[in-house]
């Protein structure tokens, strides 16, 4: 695998008002990879997400992806670009089915004109039966149980996990940026989206990101870990070389406190 | 057929002219999730189009002598006024498309009345729209098919066949709209507009362009409304300020509320059901009343002569009071509509597995 840098961002800072969300972190990650952000509640780890998604426009620094200026861009063509996100609190469409929520995650690759929508042309059809094929391809990956026709706000909350990320996947991202993927989860649904988050990008090839509180997760499948605290980046690694840090045991987890137990 | 009783007709038209109303905006209201309280402004936009150059106004206003258009403009201009009427809608929408929710309707609100006052007032310095007077002798779309119908025999008078006919041609705009509507919401357009609806950022996220999709719903809504104004304008023959107020925009909503937001059928069957409760019911209720008080009737047990019944109290004047309590218990009872949304179940071409008959993939064991 190269080590070519798929995402950069440089002296990234983003203020709300006189508060320092994020405050020039550099902050990288290579293709291929699986990196963790990790930090106490309020350390701008979701800060960061969103300035990088486009959702905020950053008040200094650059942001690159695959060679090419993002920031300043709009989400939707974040989107386009190739990266994916997920959100803390799930969004689904709670009033749409749960197939009709990864159609609408395959949206930037739609082909079909609007004139071809109101004639149903051939390629409209052909390519509304190629969407939803993969649409049920990518229900298999994910392993999802529920039907794909119930609407999305009827599912239990594992599943509705498992449908954000089936429509996180579904646009094919080059990247994929995953906040709290494993929150409100038992122990064996932490394994099983442990599992998940390694087939991302073992079988997709989909480079991950993720804010993760969970250490046993954090440890157990990321190659890099990026500590933030207060807006600003305190210590960066392998994540054997991060837990021993003590700009880390005390910043993010206080004096005395061992890692394998924190959350 | 009833073709002798031109009346039944005239509400079929009626209803038929709402529900493409309600067709309309429940693409921006039910599908895209923007509350639209100016949609008769559009309404308005198709109607004025075809009077002005439908009538002797055109040349009143430009100083020309070539209007009124021959009837055989109508369809061409259908077409204009469809996207004349998009057009005011970008327009509208490229300015407020940023608000959400409650700053939308009071825009809308705005725009819808700000529309009306301008055709109100515009009488002056040029004679656009003649003012609170209104437009009359507006060109009816061709009769070409009269010769053939005096060929088969057939005489009908012109009032008659104007009202067959508009019927016709609006039942054929709303099986158009259907299908539009239909096909828009069963594709990537739909979804994009229902995803808008559903969380806004989320669908952002998934790369969804917020102002392209939510001027497209607006563009398509007022198309419609562009369409119906201009039928609306020819079929009454007069239009003035006075069709165009708050009141038919709101009426048009509760169609849409009443038949069940973001549902097809519903806007068609919420315009069927407010139309003739206004129209007919009501109105046949109080005719009733009134032929009873000639005859004397007495109300039994409570024992009342009906003669003393007061004017005032005659039914057809509480039209908005009944309806807004039917809105009301309706809201309660069945705040999603007489016919609720109904999202598409999709399926697997043949050959394909399912999930369920597909093995598995999970990691883990399976929990349940």
């Amino acid at each position: 695998m190269t080590t070519e840098v798929l995402l950069d961002c440089r002296q990234v800072t983003k203020r709300f008002g006189g508060l320092v969300a994020v405050n020039g972190v550099d902050f990288s990650v290579e293709r291929g990879r699986i990196v963790s952000i990790i930090g106490p509640n309020g350390a701008g780890k979701t800060t960061l997400f969103n300035v990088i998604s486009g959702f905020y426009r950053p008040d200094g620094g650059e942001i690159w992806f695959e060679g090419r200026r993002i920031d300043g861009l709009r989400p939707d063509q974040v989107a386009a670009r190739g990266i994916s996100r997920t959100f803390q609190n799930i969004r689904l469409f709670q009033n749409m089915t749960v197939l009709e929520n990864i159609l609408v995650g395959m949206h930037t690759r739609v082909r079909a004109s609007a004139i071809q929508v109101l004639l149903r042309s051939r390629a409209f059809l052909d390519e509304e039966r190629a969407l939803v094929e993969e649409a049920f391809r990518l229900f298999r990956f994910i392993g999802l149980r529920a039907n794909p026709n119930e609407l999305a706000r009827n599912l239990p909350y594992g599943e509705q996990r498992k449908v954000e990320f089936a429509r996180a996947l579904a646009s094919k991202p080059k990247l994929i940026l995953l906040d709290e993927p494993t929150a409100g989860m038992n122990p064996q649904e932490m394994a099983e989206t442990t599992q998940l988050i390694r087939r991302l990008r073992d079988e997709l090839g989909i480079t991950v990101v993720l804010i993760e509180h969970q250490m046993r997760v954090v440890m157990g499948i990321s190659e890099r870990v990026t500590v933030l605290d207060y807006g600003e980046k305190i210590a960066e690694g392998p994540p054997a070389e991060v837990r021993r840090n003590p700009k880390v045991i005390e910043a993010y987890l206080g004096r005395g406190a061992a890692l394998g137990s924190a959350d | 057929m009833g073709v002798q009783n031109t009346f039944l007709f005239e509400v079929a038209t009626q209803v038929g002219i709402f529900a493409a109303l309600a067709l309309g905006l429940n693409i921006v209201v039910g599908f895209a999730g923007l509350l639209d309280l100016g949609y008769v402004a559009f309404y308005a936009v198709g109607a004025y189009l075809w009077a002005i150059v439908g009538s002797n106004q055109g040349n009143v206003a430009f100083g020309t002598e070539i209007f009124p258009l021959a009837p055989v403009w109508f369809f061409p201009f259908l077409v204009v006024a469809v996207g004349v009427a998009a057009m005011t809608g970008i327009l509208l929408g490229l300015p407020v498309l940023r608000l959400r929710g409650d700053y939308l309707a009071i825009v809308t609100l705005a725009f819808g009345e700000v529309i009306r006052v301008v055709v109100n007032n515009l009488d002056k310095p040029i004679n656009l729209t003649n003012g609170p007077q209104g437009i009359r002798a507006i060109q009816r779309p061709p009769l070409f098919f009269k010769p053939a119908l005096t060929a088969l025999g057939v005489t009908v008078d012109d009032a008659t066949l104007y009202a067959l006919y508009f019927y016709f041609l609006v039942l054929l705009i709303i099986g158009l709209a259907v299908v539009i509507t239909r096909r828009l919401e069963g594709s990537w357009v739909g979804r994009a507009w229902t995803a808008i609806r559903e969380d806004e950022l989320a669908a952002q996220a998934m790369g969804i362009p917020l102002v392209r999709m939510k001027l497209a719903a607006f563009a398509a809504g007022a198309s419609f409304a562009g369409a119906m104004g201009m039928i609306f304008g020819a079929k009454q023959y007069f239009i003035n300020p006075e069709s165009f107020t708050f009141m038919e925009s709101i009426g048009v909503l509760s169609m849409v509320i009443v038949g069940g937001m973001g549902s097809i059928p519903g806007a068609v069957v919420g315009a069927t059901v407010v139309t003739v409760l206004n129209l007919q019911v009501l109105k046949g209720f109080s005719l009733l009343l009134n032929q009873l008080r000639g005859t004397g009737v007495v109300l039994p047990i409570i024992n009342y002569p009906l003669a003393q019944w007061p004017t005032q109290l005659d039914p057809a004047k509480y039209e908005r009071l009944v309806f807004g309590v039917l809105l009301v218990i309706m809201s309660i009872l069945r705040p999603q509509g007489i016919i609720p949304e109904r999202r598409h179940q999709l399926e697997l071409a043949e050959g394909v597995p399912t999930p369920a008959t597909a093995a598995p993939v999970t990691g883990a064991g399976d929990d349940d």
